[in-house]
């Protein structure tokens, strides 16, 4: 891995150092092809400036040259004109010297200009003869005899040195003077050396003919009409330098200026012999002289090589930096990006080891919890058969202690594994219908023994009419977060009242609406008004920390379900269509509160209030932020309303599912304990000056199906009672109870009831006595009264109610409705199996035992756990197992979790060690049912069944029922295979 | 004749266990459990529960003779008498049992002996009803099998 990792990453550098060496060259050739580029447009661009220059020059030579052949044509005719058509001729020498000095500003090219006259041969003395001297030749000899000669007359004063001499006798002149008199026009001969200034330069000459020709006029006339020469000579040489010297630039550029009549051999005419200055760069520009024989041409060249402009270094130059500096930023990007992937790759794996961790934390935590749990119930067990045997009083305190505070760590473990389990997201909400109803009612029961022992508090539970019956959810969890909020308000709570309310948010919400804004607005007012008066309008008379649960409010909700009685039950018709319920449950007590300081946190975990509360009430401060989690799971909020020393309110809404149809009637059947149905109709009366608690008791009285009217005094009553039985006695039922709240008990009330109702006995206004019934808080009220028939305890629930009016109204228990054919069915389903019951009572054992036989089953017997499970080493042949619960050395519990034990460790046995004989007929593998056996019927010990492994639970004298119920679960699946084991 | 007569007489013995509440719906529940194969079942079921009634009246007594009276002992004692009166049936026992338990809460020694007292007298009436309900059953049964 290492070694391939290397290799990567040597390739990787290989690849970018020749990626760095790619882009260098790639720049340079960038940098080189932009910089031959700028070189040759410049170059271009000077060559263009040369031939612009170079023509320029040109022309303006052209021009001055044709400027001054022109003057000297018009000297031709002005020699022609006064020397020839005037008798005698108007010029002579000094006219003709003084003139042309005048004019020759206007031929600036020329040195001088001189006249020769033609003369013949025949002519040759007369002319010698007058003018005074003889004809010579170029070299000052006097001439030898020609057929003509074409002697100087008239000279410009700078070329007075030619007077007299014959043009003719010089080669390169005769040639002009023939060749001009032929063409009529001015011609031009080859560049010499000139006389005297030793310059190049060359002759012009022009014809001066003697009368007008006609245009026409062939050689030969021409030759006939010719009467003398002009002739001039230009100084090339200084010409074009005046010329240049007049332009700009005139430094930079070096032009030659040659004769290419014979294209073969030019002539130079102007510049330096051996061309130098830069070559590789020259024009060549036309010259028209005038003279169609002759050519000329201009060379023009820079004479030193054009610099190198300067952009041509610097542009490359910045975009070679600039080349680099993308490539570095490329560069520097790309290393960046490897490390962000190399980072990233490292996070991953983090994070990867991270959520690992976190799986394991989760497991680590679920698997200790339970590890713990197993021992701390094996020391809980043996802490209670301690307890069991001799102690002295010091022994038994330290024991109890012990088993107080083992107890108190399996729950907070309990709490903490719940804690786990729902940051795991593995906690999941079932969805079975249940009774809301019942499940507070076991909350209650719950809590009894406790609230019984501090006496002053009372606990009530009222559930709205319009919620339905039967829900589907999670119970279990429900129960936990009412459980848990009800604790606490147990535990922080020391006189006054616990209350518990149920009711529709929709409905809840309507009515709060109306009455919040005059609550909120007047706060502070009612809250002086309130504190001056000792008794609130709440179940205890005590104030609660939100008084929209006082009466006021109550009364609304009340009033408005009796209003519409068609929307109690399962019917809401504005609710058909959603299944979905939501239910505000609020728990309202009157303890020590919750200081402001700390109310933000109260969600947290293992957040109490303050320290100090801590220190006097105990707890972890866990529950709350379980029963939030909870709460969010089940699709609601919790909030809570506190105020220090007055009492806190916890509110909480749920999400609930309608439950419909024939899942009601099952869900019904599942129920433990149904309340009994023979009180339907019965009527009575409710003596209770608090109207919130009224409310409640009459709930819970017409769950069981009793009518209740309250009233708020003895008087009122006994008015209700005879006024009902003076109108119409017929056909209003008497009231057959009269329940009387404690506190509305007055001294010497007793005999007063008593006289009152025995009187009206005798009268025949009463057919019967009412029994009276008294309603309290604590047990110790019982012996105290006597015309009290029986007192029934708080907290109400309507199972005790119903026991209570039972054993006072001395009904039989209703017999119960047999299922059809259910001792037959029972029958079959038991007949044969082999059962095993386990009970330490004697008595028990041997009623169960007889109760089951009876069915046909073969019935075991063990008198403890350990003697069961000797019973129950693998391979047995039992089918099923009632075990109770509580039982010394072992109980219930513990005899179930060492089955399973047995069983998983025998199935993984079998799965491992290949198939046995029996894995083939069976593959499930061995579990077999364990019922539990118990007299408590609340709901905490079902759960705990539930988790040690138990598959039921039957309540202790077997009924067939329940019995059937409960096995019927299990062996009918079943039911043939199992008879073969 | 003898039998019908005696059948008679055992009804309106059972009658009057049941209106004074010695006995409630689970008795009849263990008579039906006794058919032609479990001929005794009552009685061995009555015969266990007053034995086991007395064991622990005896474990009791001697508890209560204590100089320091073991609350928790007594208890689960109760707690056992209880398990067993309403696996029988017996009501007025039980709920004595109830009231007993309830009574132990306030660790008073007297309260406890009263209510002991309370226990033992009501086992003693129904076992004294028992015993002439399982006389008669006997004799019923004698009767029966002369007859067959």
């Amino acid at each position: 891995m290492g070694y391939e990792m290397g290799g990567e990453r040597r390739r990787w550098w290989v690849n970018r150092t020749a990626m760095v060496v790619i882009w260098v060259v790639v720049s340079m050739a960038i940098w080189a092809g932009l910089h031959l580029y700028i070189r040759r447009v410049s170059m271009r661009k000077a060559e263009e400036a040369l031939v612009s220059m170079c023509e320029e020059r040109a022309r303006m030579i052209q021009d001055q040259f044709a400027v001054s052949v022109n003057h000297v044509h018009a000297l031709a005719i002005l020699i022609s004109t006064f020397h020839y058509q005037k008798q005698p001729s108007a010029i002579d020498q000094e006219t003709f010297a003084h003139y042309a000095a005048r004019t020759a500003f206007e031929r600036p090219l020329l040195n001088g200009v001189a006249y020769a006259q033609r003369v013949a041969n025949s002519e040759r003395d007369k002319f010698e003869n007058e003018q005074g001297w003889i004809i010579k030749t170029m070299k000052r000899d006097p001439s030898p005899v020609q057929d003509e000669y074409a002697p100087v007359i008239f000279s410009q004063e700078t070329v007075s040195y030619i007077e007299a001499l014959d043009m003719m006798s010089g080669e390169e002149d005769r040639e002009n003077i023939l060749r001009a008199r032929a063409t009529g026009k001015a011609v031009l001969t080859n560049p010499f050396r000139l006389l005297k200034s030793n310059h190049l330069g060359v002759v012009l000459t022009f014809p001066v003919y003697r009368s007008g020709l006609p245009p026409d006029a062939t050689v030969d006339d021409r030759v006939k009409a010719t009467a003398g020469y002009l002739g001039g000579a230009f100084d090339v040489e200084s010409l074009v330098d005046n010329l240049l010297r007049q332009l700009a630039g005139s430094q930079e550029i070096m032009v030659n200026v040659y004769d290419v009549t014979n294209i073969s051999k030019p002539l130079i005419m102007y510049g330096p012999q051996q061309p130098d200055g830069y070559m590789s760069l020259s024009h060549v520009s036309m010259l028209d002289f005038g003279d169609p024989f002759r050519k000329h041409h201009m060379m023009c060249r820079y004479s030193q090589k054009p610099p190198i402009p300067l952009s041509a270094i610097t542009t490359p130059s910045g975009v070679f930096v600039i080349c680099m500096l993308a490539g570095y930023i490329l560069y520097a990007a790309w290393n960046r990006y490897d490390n962000v992937k190399e980072d990233c790759r490292k996070m991953e794996e983090l994070k990867v080891q991270a959520e690992a961790a976190d799986v394991a934390k989760s497991q680590f935590l679920a698997t200790v919890s339970h590890e713990i749990r197993t021992p701390m119930n094996g020391v809980l067990g043996m802490l209670d058969m301690l307890l069991d045997t001799d102690l002295n009083l010091t022994q038994k305190d330290y024991a109890q202690t012990a088993q107080v505070c083992g107890k108190a760590l399996i729950s907070l473990i309990n709490e903490v594994l719940d804690r786990a389990k729902i940051e795991a997201g593995k906690l999941q909400i079932e969805a079975v219908p249940f009774d809301l109803r019942a499940v507070l009612d076991d909350v209650i029961s719950l809590f009894s023994p406790k609230l019984r022992e501090k006496k002053a508090i009372e606990l009530a539970v009222f559930v709205s009419d319009k919620v339905p019956e039967v829900l589907t959810g999670d119970p279990g969890r429900f129960r936990q977060i009412i459980t848990n909020l009800v604790g606490n308000s147990v535990k922080f709570t020391e006189r006054g009242h616990i209350f518990v309310q149920v009711h529709l948010v929709e409905h809840s919400n309507m009515v709060t609406d109306t009455k919040s804004e005059a609550h909120l607005n007047g706060w502070s007012d009612e809250h002086e008004v309130k504190s001056c008066r000792t008794i609130f309008n709440t179940l205890s008379g005590v104030e609660a920390a939100d008084n929209r649960n006082s009466w006021e409010n109550f009364k609304h909700l009340l009033s408005d379900e009796t209003s519409l009685p068609d929307a109690s039950g399962n019917e809401m018709p504005g609710d058909k269509e959603s299944d979905k319920v939501t239910l505000t449950v609020s728990v309202e007590d009157t303890g020590i509160g919750i200081p402001l300081q700390a109310q933000d946190r109260v969600f947290t975990p293992f957040m109490q209030a303050d320290s100090s509360t801590s220190r006097n009430y105990g707890g972890t401060g866990i529950g709350l932020s379980i029963s939030k989690c909870l709460v969010e799971l089940m699709g609601g909020q919790i909030n809570f309303i506190s105020r220090p020393h007055v009492g806190s309110t916890f509110t909480f809404t749920v999400v609930l599912k309608r439950c419909k149809g024939r899942a009601i009637d099952e869900a019904k059947r599942a129920l433990p304990e149904p309340l009994p149905i023979s009180f339907r109709g019965m009527k009575s009366i409710l003596i209770d000056e608090r109207p919130v608690r009224g409310a409640v008791t009459k709930y819970h009285l017409q769950r069981l199906g009793v009518t209740v009217d309250i009233a708020s005094t003895m008087k009122t009553a006994f008015n209700a009672i005879a006024g009902q039985n003076g109108c119409s006695r017929s056909h209003i039922k008497q009231p057959k109870i009269i329940l009387v709240e404690k506190d509305s008990w007055t001294s010497g009330m007793d005999t007063c009831l008593g006289n009152q109702l025995t009187e009206w006995k005798h009268n025949g206004r009463l057919s019967e006595v009412p029994k009276v019934i008294l309603l309290s808080t604590s047990e110790s009220d019982k012996i105290k009264y006597s015309y009290v028939d029986t007192v029934i305890m708080k907290p109400l629930r309507a199972s005790t109610i119903a026991a209570c009016l039972q054993q006072v109204l001395r009904m039989g228990v209703p017999q119960r409705k047999q299922l059809p054919n259910g001792s037959a069915f029972l029958h079959n389903l038991l007949a044969g199996k082999n059962i095993l019951v386990v009970d330490d009572n004697k008595v028990n054992l041997r009623v169960a035992a007889g109760a089951l036989k009876k069915y046909g089953a073969n019935v075991v017997c063990a008198e403890s756990g350990k003697g069961a499970l000797s019973l129950l080493q693998l391979p047995h042949k039992f089918d099923a197992c009632f075990m109770d619960v509580q039982m010394p050395e072992m109980d219930g519990f513990e005899a179930t979790r060492q089955i399973r034990l047995m069983e998983s460790k025998a199935n993984e046995e079998a799965r491992h060690g290949g198939m046995t004989p029996q894995d083939t007929t069976e593959k499930v593998g061995w579990h077999l049912p364990v019922l539990a056996m118990t007299a408590d019927v609340i709901q905490a010990t079902y759960e705990e069944c539930m988790k040690c492994g138990m598959d039921g639970y039957v309540s202790k004298p077997f009924d067939e029922q329940q019995l059937y119920q409960a096995v019927a679960k299990f062996l009918i699946s079943k039911a043939s295979p199992d008879s073969e084991k | 004749m003898a039998a019908v007569a005696l059948k008679e007489q055992l009804a309106s013995l059972m009658d009057s266990m049941y209106q004074e509440g010695l006995l409630d719906e689970q008795f009849q529940q263990l008579q039906s459990l006794q058919d032609e194969t479990n001929p005794c079942f009552v009685m061995e079921v009555v015969t266990l529960f007053c034995d086991d009634a007395e064991r622990i009246f005896g474990e009791l007594d001697k508890i209560m003779n204590q100089p320091v009276v073991e609350f928790q002992q007594v208890d689960a004692y109760i707690h056992q008498l209880k398990g067993s009166s309403s696996s029988v049936g017996a009501q007025n026992v039980k709920l004595a049992c109830i009231q007993f338990r309830h009574s132990l809460e306030d660790n008073d020694r007297e309260g406890c002996l009263r209510a002991l007292n309370v226990v033992k007298r009501e086992y003693l009436h129904l076992r004294s009803k028992l015993e002439t309900m399982l006389q008669l059953e006997q004799r019923i049964q004698a009767y029966d099998k002369q007859k067959n």
